[in-house]
């Protein structure tokens, strides 16, 4: 009976489907994907690392820790990571690159794979680089070419293509260049201040126990200040940021399926109201409720079914496509496969969501009563439901929303949290539907025309689709919008513009014996620095006589990790900077100093929050050997996203200009022409120094934030698609109506143009509201977003705002042109011919 | 107005002429008449019925008559203008003029109240709202709903739906009203009320009435009947 009941209405059914196909599809692309990539992970866990242990320190391992390496070391490679410029004399170019001199057989898991493809074993023979490729390409470079890194010139014998166990998004910010170690020296890099990683890979011998030996580098560890990878830990921490990254987007997915559900209540909720002639009539006929109801429940668990499968044969196809979306971050090729578990989930998810979403309409009918057949009454299904019915099913849809996201999350917590966000966010969604409809009966204006009425009138009177619009396309647009305006509130607070008084170039590690030699540079090229900053390094020795390795050892500390063992780059100078206010204490701008007395510093408020000190705490430095006495004299806020040199803490003038140090300047070249010629001299002059081009640091940032924002957007995209379905699927549910009336209408005496009119300013209508609302609420998320994570004042993009709100009002309109299309062919009599 | 007026001595007193009207439909390869060269005439104020078996072409000579439909050959001239020359939308603005219908199934706006669906033929004119509630009000007070205003259609029983398509019918006062089995759904008392509501309303506006009907007592009531077999038109008598 279910099948026959279906007959007519099949290709209704297949749009109701629709909204399940492309929820399914969603969780069935993304949960593959992740079993994909899990599986490519393992099957290349050792080329994650390209060694069996990584050692890492910004200073030469401690000889302990070096001769334990020996120990079990089958062999070794040492590699020294720094930033430097690297100039290419063929183009004249220049760019802030990062630098890694390898000595060594690394990698010995995977390739270094170059082309041509016997670079990677040669260069170090050769003593020539290998740079990486997508820079060659911008620069018109070819192998055979030089660059020039510090003092030395090396001919590129090879492009770089593939780093084992490093992602393409790793070059994104300084193209990566290999050199020779042994030439290191003759770069003339490794000055007091460069900032240096040492790196050891080393592949084990034979047989040895990991366990044992990372139970001994632990403990070398706690005194020898040192860090390590094995090839399980590096596993874990990409597995981990993979898992935390497909559940982030399974949750997006999640959201389309459920808003699929939506979809086939409402669909199930018309099709009902449809079908009550058909109920009543069987019920006449001796068909008992529980018979009435399994008809129907059939049909849902059939859509289902259908819609899942199609969904997941959908998804597996998009998951073809998915790695060429995030291939930039991950770190391993990934090898494709059917994941059968991710289909059965996925089909099994996308049962019980239409089944359980159905079962709101469908559990009404069992209170249809034969006497429908007697006489046509208004329903409603609301009221055809008991109080317990609801209670039950809005408990079974919570618990499996909440038990689907635990899945996900493996945590119960943020499960419940996502489920009330969920409940919270449909709540105000609902709630706009209900004030726009109460405000459009409340404030029809009635000097408005018929058409403008009726339109405006159509979206609360009955079968309208204001509520099931708002639902579901709402949340879609609410979650891409989201995005979009968080996305720009963050390159916003980079952007820089072309104002005079803010620096578009940045050099530093300008030594000592150098800073006056750049100057003149700049003098000569007509620019004046902005800033010229002094900066010495140091590490923090104690905290009111409290040694830092005894507050780390501590369990109860409450200073963070980092503040304690980082090395600080300090300066001096006797007056607060543009980009920092004084929050408390006293400022010292000068202090006579003789080598014991306690000197006063100011402190930026957020280190003083991570090392959990107050003003007039103590604190000893470590000045490159030298401890100096301090105490907190003030503290700052500083304003670190101001493209100026900050620092955490601020001595007085006085007290560190004899200490080694470097500097940093800051300045407005006029044109990109100008900084690029800019940046060629000083290179050549002093190759030391690095120059940071900031409207190249934008553009990169930019595109690195498009190509993460574009991931999550395509998810994001699945639950816009899944509106519009349901919107297509509500809107074809009213056609007959609309067919109706319009012809009733033109009977009646309305001229075409008057009955396209009152679809239009109805469509149209409900576009404004769906994008009003999706906006209201995305400008609401961002806003918080950006007060609560990111510490920005949100301020809209009108543009966005704008271009979002046409976009979506013509997706609206035309959906609905499409519902009504052929409506003005029909002529009046047709609806008497119909009905007699 | 750009309408095809047509002139004449002696159709000074005619509101509906129909002269020679076919109307052929297809179906697939067979070709059905389902109006076969229908000629009469029926004159201002006057009450007429058309009577015939199912599937004789009543409904379909109505619409015609009505300008709902474009016959096939043949004119229809109603209130001096030719249907058969203008365009839908022209036909429309005439409906909307000189025309009041009511139907078997009532034909009501389901997502509009009593009101505003009485309201609704002026409302396409312009007119102003005020004006146009407190005429549809009256007329729904005339016809006994004056308390079931703001009901929607599925709220209202059968003969209530009607008596709102009653009052929408006559609303704008139009010159002939098309009637199509008006109580062919409503039980016999209904019917009744119905009848005198459409026979009183037409009498009070002086409109022409032209009812469809199988109902020989509710044709014995008008001026005339048309009786209609196989799209032919047999007679046009008068009734006494």
């Amino acid at each position: 009976m279910a099948w026959r009941d279906s007959r007519s209405n099949r290709r209704k059914l297949f749009l109701y489907m629709a909204a399940i196909i492309v929820g399914v599809a969603a969780q069935v692309a993304i949960t593959s994907f992740r079993e994909n990539l899990n599986q490519s992970i393992n099957d290349q866990a050792k080329e994650l690392l390209g060694a069996d242990l990584e050692f890492e320190r910004s200073a030469p391992l401690h000889p302990e820790v070096q001769d334990y390496i020996d120990s079990i070391a089958a062999d070794q490679s040492t590699a020294l990571g720094f930033a430097s410029m690297a100039y290419f004399p063929s183009t004249g170019t220049t760019r802030l690159s990062q630098i890694t001199a390898l000595e060594g057989a690394f990698p010995y898991f995977g390739t270094l794979e170059t082309d041509p493809v016997q670079a990677a074993s040669q260069f170090q023979q050769t003593n020539g680089a290998l740079v990486e490729e997508p820079i060659l390409i911008q620069f018109g470079l070819e192998v055979g070419d030089s660059v020039k890194i510090g003092r030395s010139t090396y001919p590129i014998v090879g492009a770089l293509i593939d780093v084992p166990g490093q992602p393409a998004a790793a070059g994104f910010f300084g193209p990566r260049i290999y050199i020779p170690k042994q030439t290191i020296e003759e770069t003339g890099l490794l000055q007091r201040g460069s900032r240096l990683e040492y790196r050891t890979f080393v592949q084990l011998q034979p047989n040895l126990d990991l366990e044992i030996i990372e139970e001994r580098l632990r403990e070398l560890k706690r005194t020898r200040d040192f860090d390590y990878d094995t090839v399980e830990e590096r596993k874990e921490d990409i597995g981990q940021a993979i898992t935390s990254l497909s559940n982030f987007l399974n949750l997006i997915g999640f959201v389309a399926l459920l808003l699929g559900g939506i979809g086939v209540a409402s669909s199930i909720f018309v099709y009902i109201r449809q079908k009550i002639r058909t109920i009543a009539v069987l019920r006449c006929i001796g068909a008992s409720s529980n018979q009435a109801l399994a008809i129907f429940l059939v049909q849902a668990f059939a859509m289902g079914l259908t819609g899942s499968v199609m969904g997941a044969t959908l998804g597996s196809v998009i998951q073809l496509f998915l790695p060429t979306l995030v291939s930039d971050f991950i770190p391993v090729d990934i090898d494709l496969f059917l994941s059968w578990t991710s289909i059965g989930v996925g089909i099994a998810t996308g049962v019980i969501v239409s089944v359980l979403f159905g079962l709101f309409p469908l559990l009404a009918v069992k209170q249809i009563s034969p006497l429908f057949t007697l006489r046509s009454i208004g329903i409603q299904f609301g009221q055809l439901l008991s109080r317990t019915n609801k209670v039950t099913l809005v408990a079974l849809v919570s618990a499996f929303i909440t038990a689907y996201a635990w899945l996900m999350l493996n945590d119960w917590r943020p499960a419940v949290f996502f489920t009330i966000g969920l409940y919270i966010c449909i709540g105000i969604l609902w709630l706009f539907a209900r004030v726009i409809m109460w405000g459009s009966r409340r404030f029809a204006p009635a000097g408005w025309s018929y058409e403008w009425r009726q339109g405006l009138a159509n979206l609360y009177r009955p079968n309208n689709q204001t509520s099931t619009l708002l639902l579901t396309f709402g949340l879609g647009v609410t979650l891409i919008s989201s995005l979009y305006l968080t996305q720009d509130m963050l390159l916003g607070t980079i952007q820089l513009g072309d104002q005079d008084n803010l620096p578009n170039l940045a050099l530093f590690d300008i030594q000592y014996d150098q800073n006056d030699g750049v100057n003149a540079v700049l003098e000569q090229n007509g620019i004046k620095p902005l800033q010229n900053v002094p900066i010495v390094t140091m590490r923090l020795g104690s905290i009111n006589g409290q040694r830092t390795t005894q507050i780390l050892a501590d369990t109860n500390r409450t200073a963070r990790r980092w503040a304690l063992n980082r090395e600080y780059r300090s300066s001096y100078r006797d007056s607060l900077a543009s980009t920092e206010r004084l929050s408390e204490g006293e400022w010292i701008g000068s202090f006579t100093y003789s080598g014991t007395e306690v000197v006063p510093v100011s402190v930026s408020e957020d280190l003083m929050d991570d090392l959990a000190i107050s003003v007039g705490d103590t604190l000893t430095w470590d000045v490159q050997g030298i401890p100096i006495q301090s105490y907190v004299a003030s503290t700052r806020l500083v304003e670190w996203d101001q493209p100026s040199p900050n620092f955490f803490v601020i001595f007085p003038v006085g007290v560190l200009e004899p200490a080694p140090q470097f500097f940093a300047t800051t300045l407005n070249t006029p044109n990109r022409e100008a900084s690029i010629a800019l940046q060629q001299q000083i290179v050549q002059a002093y190759p030391n120094v690095s120059a940071i081009d900031i409207g190249q640091v934008i553009d990169t940032i930019r595109s690195f934030i498009d190509k993460i924002t574009f991931v999550i957007q395509f998810i994001g995209l699945f639950s816009i698609a899944t509106g519009l379905i349901v919107l297509a699927g509500s809107a074809v549910s009213s056609r007959y109506q609309r067919v109706r009336e319009s012809v009733l209408l033109r009977t009646l005496g309305a001229v075409r143009h008057q009955v396209m009119k009152i679809q239009v300013i109805e469509y149209v209508l409900l576009g404004c509201m769906a994008a009003l609302t999706g906006l209201v609420l995305s400008v609401g998320t961002s806003y918080l977003l950006g007060y609560f994570f990111f510490d920005i004042v949100f301020t809209p993009n009108v543009l966005i705002l704008a271009t979002e709100a046409a976009i979506l009002i013509l997706l609206v309109l035309l959906i609905g042109s499409i519902n009504v299309r052929g409506i003005h062919h029909r002529t009046p009599l047709e609806i008497l011919r119909s009905e007699s | 107005m750009p309408f095809n007026i047509i002139t004449k001595k002696d159709n000074v007193h005619t509101i509906l002429e129909v002269r020679d009207l076919v109307r052929v439909f297809q179906s697939g390869s067979k070709t059905l008449t389902v109006v076969n060269h229908a000629n009469f005439e029926i004159e201002k104020g006057n009450s007429c019925a058309i009577v015939g078996p199912s599937g004789s072409g009543k409904t379909t000579l109505l619409g015609l008559c009505a300008g709902l439909d474009q016959p096939t050959s043949g004119q229809v001239i109603l209130n001096d203008t030719d249907l058969t020359t203008l365009s839908e939308d022209e036909r429309a603005q005439i409906r909307n003029r000189d025309v009041g219908f009511v139907f078997q199934t009532f034909q009501l706006i389901p997502t509009l109240t009593a009101l505003e669906n009485v309201m609704v033929p002026l409302e396409l004119r312009g007119e102003a709202t005020k004006t146009v509630r407190e005429r549809a009000v009256s007329l729904l007070n005339e016809v006994g709903l004056g308390d079931r205003t703001h009901h929607y259609p599925t709220q209202l029983s059968g003969g209530e739906q009607q008596r709102v398509a009653i009052a929408r019918a006559f609303i704008n006062e139009p010159k002939i009203l098309f009637a199509d089995e008006p109580t062919g759904n409503l039980d016999t008392e209904t019917g009744e009320t119905i009848e005198r509501l459409i026979f009183d309303l037409n009498e009070k506006q002086g409109t022409t009435l032209v009812v469809v009907t199988h109902d020989l007592e509710l044709a014995d009531k008008c001026d005339r009947i048309i009786r209609i077999k196989n799209g032919h038109i047999e007679t046009a008598e008068v009734t006494i």
